[in-house]
Formats: structure tokens, C-alpha cells, sequence
């Protein structure tokens, strides 16, 4: 019997990376407001590098919120799917060490 | 399978929370701020002096985030509670039940009767793997007689003093479920406001966050916590939220408590005395590992005995609050406790 009602399926890991041309304001204005709508749905590990830890419904809408940011001839936007067991397919080296956002959060 | 949302913990004093987008921003005295997005957020619980935005509690509360403030020892002061929301004809469903005597007896019967069965399954657990004891075995038999009589009770009293004498007897077998012989983690019997010794410290502090999970979870299925049917409406208490409590805490909260003393999680040294109100409180970096536990517990998987559906441990309040909801608009006979096994 099915009592939990359906939240759009198990989170996955996504990572996206992104280049956006910062010759021109336009174009400053995209990369920052593309950080920012990152900021909301993930970890920025690196720079231009963010862990999005989302339900299926939820990648669909932060998705379509970066395409319409972009400059499709000059910016370019990758997406790599990581899965739910994404943990052992991740090591990181060095500075700035990510917070397990699945982990206990506790400050 | 809802995947189990995280609780984010604010323990560092002056810690000052504030909403940016979409996203928590944590302003600490030290370090850089941190932000974290509020999906994948289902409840936050600030300990001692933690700040706030005004903005960031109505997103909370639009959300449906739930919101706590404690002391710095774990008391509870305050919760955000935003507009209630939810089904009005499941409340007023839930409000006739209430004032119905035969129908909240019957119901007061069936937490109780949780909480009895869960109780007896922590003694036999603890029989299977340690032998037992002359109070493990005499208790366990003043239980299971219990819980067969709890199944023809009809009126609250009634359920209430079976409740309160099996919880006696109950937590007079409790030290025979610690397997550490140390005169600090000696117990005998509760106490609470404030505890006296470090067994009731980590009872009181896993009881507190238990509450905030379950009243949340009675929220988000449309519940009103303060109407409750084994525990009477009095003013600021979330007296559902206390009914439903009594079945899951064995499972949750004594049970953790047991395995952090017995497999020396925690030590005599991580707790502090009050020299002045005799309080036993834990020590700041013991409290971040027993909340660090607390979380761990409640991902851990068990197939839920009614459902027959396969979810983490923390998901329990949030399907016995939708079998609640079922049985009391109707749509299932009665209310089926969460049985441990």
C-alpha cells in the first residue's frame, strides 16, 4: 500500500559546469545571475562547478531556469549525471572541502 | 520512497540565519557564511542564542519547514508556525473524535498499546542479546499482559493509568538495558526540568527532537498537534504530537540513548553538572555527536509493518500521522500503532 504521496522520486546528483563569454555587461549579467539560480539548488564546489542534489521534478524546473539564462551561440552549459550513487564516483583533493548536504548539518 | 529530508542544526551561539533566494544563509561569528538551499531542508533546530530573519521564518513557514528554538541545553522555547494549512474537514473530523469519550478512548488505547508493544520488543531485543535479568523478564511479562488487556479499553482514564504504571515498571528494567558498569550512567527512574544524571540528559534531548519531527510531520499531513486524545488540551502543548510520541519513543529515542551509552559513543566526560541545580547537560562537542547519531539513526531502513513499505526510520511520524488522518476521516477502521519488530 502507497501511503507517502509521490515527491518526484529519489534525489540524484548532478554537476554543472558552465562558461559563460564575459566580454560584455550582457554577458557578466548572465554568468552571475546563472551562479545565483545555481546557489539555490546546489553547492558551488568550485567556481563555475556546482553538486545539485535534486528530485527528478525538481532538475526539470532548475533546468529549464538555466536555458533561459544562457546565450546559446556564446555560453556553454555542461550537465553530468551522476546518479543517486554518485558518493564513491566523487573524490576531492585539496582546498575548499564540500559539505555532505545528505549528511548531518549541524553548525 | 519520499526520500528522507534533512534537518539542519544551528548549535554555534550567535549564529544569525537569514534568507537569500532560495536558499538558508548561516552567518557564524567565525568563518565564512555558508548557504544552503532550503529544498532538501524539512525542519531546522537552533539551540541557545540563534537569530532569525523575520523573512526567513515566513518562507519557512510558506514551505512548510518546520522551525524550532531550544535552550542551549535542549529545552523547548518557541516554534515558528506559519498559517494552518491542510484539510479543514480532516481537523474538524479529528476535533468530533476528540470529543467524542469512546472514540478518543479507543484511540488513546491504541498509543499506548504502541508504546507498550515497542517497550517490550526494547526488553526482549536486549534478552536475545545479553541473557536476562529478574526485572527484564518480570516487567516484559507485566507487558504483554498489558497490552492484551489495552485491546478492549474504551476510555482515556483507563489508558492513561495503564499507561503510567507500565512506564514505571518499565524504566525500573531500563538500567538493566545499559551494559556499562559505570556509576555515571547510573539510572533510576526519570527525571526531567532539568535532568539529573546523564541517562535522563540524553533521554530529555532525544524526547525534544522527537517532538519537533512528529508535530511536524502531524502538520504537514493537516493535523492540528495540540488536540490530542491520550494526552488532555492544555494551553501551548502539542498534546497529538505527545500521543503519537509515546508509541515511537522506545524505538527512537531510548533505544539510541541505550546503544550511544553501551557502545561508548558517549562518555562520562561528555557530560557537565550544574553545581547549582544539579542539571546534567552535554558538553558542546558530545552534543554535535549525539545529533550527528540522531540523524544517522533516522536513515536507517526498516520495512514499515502495515505498509509493508520499505523507508528510512525517520519517515515513520510522517506515515503514522497520514494513517491517523485515514482513520479519522474515515477511510480505515482504526488507528494502527507503528510495531516494532
Amino acid at each position: 500500500m502507497a501511503i507517502l504521496p509521490f515527491f518526484g522520486g529519489e534525489p540524484m546528483m548532478v554537476l554543472v559546469s558552465y562558461d559563460v563569454k564575459t566580454a560584455d555587461i550582457a554577458g557578466r549579467r548572465r554568468l552571475r545571475r546563472i551562479a545565483k539560480t545555481l546557489e539555490d539548488y546546489g553547492q558551488r564546489v568550485q567556481y563555475s562547478v556546482f553538486e545539485c542534489s535534486v528530485d527528478p521534478t525538481l532538475w526539470v524546473k532548475l533546468k529549464n531556469q538555466l536555458l533561459k539564462e544562457i546565450e546559446p551561440l556564446e555560453d556553454s552549459l555542461r550537465f553530468y549525471y551522476m546518479g543517486k550513487n554518485w558518493k564513491p564516483k566523487v573524490e576531492h583533493v585539496g582546498a575548499k572541502p564540500s559539505l555532505d548536504m545528505d549528511g548531518p548539518l549541524i553548525f | 520512497m519520499k526520500p528522507l529530508q534533512n534537518i539542519l542544526y544551528i548549535t554555534k551561539p550567535g549564529a544569525y540565519l537569514s534568507k537569500e533566494r532560495e536558499t538558508i544563509r548561516i552567518r557564524l561569528e567565525e568563518g565564512p557564511d555558508m548557504k544552503i538551499p532550503i529544498h532538501g531542508i524539512s525542519g531546522i533546530v537552533c539551540f541557545g542564542t540563534v537569530g532569525m530573519s523575520p523573512w526567513l521564518m515566513g518562507f519557512c513557514a510558506e514551505r512548510n519547514v518546520a522551525v524550532t528554538f531550544l535552550t542551549d541545553t535542549g529545552r523547548f522555547l518557541a516554534k515558528v508556525h506559519g498559517p494552518l494549512h491542510g484539510n479543514v474537514l480532516l481537523r474538524r473530523a479529528q476535533y468530533r473524535a476528540a470529543d467524542i469519550a469512546d472514540k478518543s478512548g479507543t484511540l488513546a488505547a491504541a498509543f499506548v498499546a504502541g508504546k507498550l508493544y515497542n517497550c517490550r520488543q526494547a526488553l526482549l531485543r536486549c534478552i536475545r542479546d545479553h541473557g536476562e535479568t529478574p526485572a527484564l523478564r518480570e516487567t516484559e511479562k507485566l507487558l504483554s499482559d498489558r497490552i492484551r488487556k489495552l485491546t478492549s479499553i474504551e476510555d482515556c482514564d483507563t489508558a492513561r493509568g495503564m499507561e503510567g504504571d507500565a512506564a514505571r515498571s518499565y524504566f525500573s528494567a531500563f538500567p538493566d538495558l545499559i551494559r556499562k558498569d559505570d556509576p555515571a550512567f547510573a539510572f533510576s527512574g526519570r527525571n526531567r526540568r532539568p535532568p539529573k544524571d546523564a541517562v535522563n540528559a540524553l533521554l530529555s534531548l532525544f524526547y525534544t527532537l522527537l517532538v519537533h519531527d512528529v508535530r511536524s510531520a502531524l502538520e504537514t499531513v493537516g493535523l492540528d498537534s495540540a488536540v490530542g486524545f491520550l494526552h488532555k488540551d492544555r494551553p501551548g502543548r502539542p498534546s497529538l504530537a505527545l500521543d503519537m510520541m509515546e508509541e515511537l519513543r522506545p524505538v527512537f529515542c531510548d533505544r539510541l540513548t541505550v546503544s550511544l551509552i553501551n557502545r561508548e559513543q558517549v562518555r562520562a566526560s561528555d557530560f557537565l553538572t550544574n553545581p547549582d541545580s544539579g542539571a546534567v547537560t552535554l558538553e558542546d562537542e558530545a552534543r554535535k555527536r549525539v545529533l550527528a547519531a540522531w540523524q544517522k539513526m533516522k536513515q536507517e531502513t526498516l520495512t514499515h509493518p502495515f505498509t509493508d513499505e520499505k523507508i528510512a526510520k525517520g519517515l515513520i511520524p510522517f506515515i503514522q500521522a497520514r494513517l491517523l488522518a485515514r482513520h479519522l476521516r474515515g477511510d480505515l477502521d482504526g488507528y494502527p500503532p507503528f510495531l516494532w519488530r
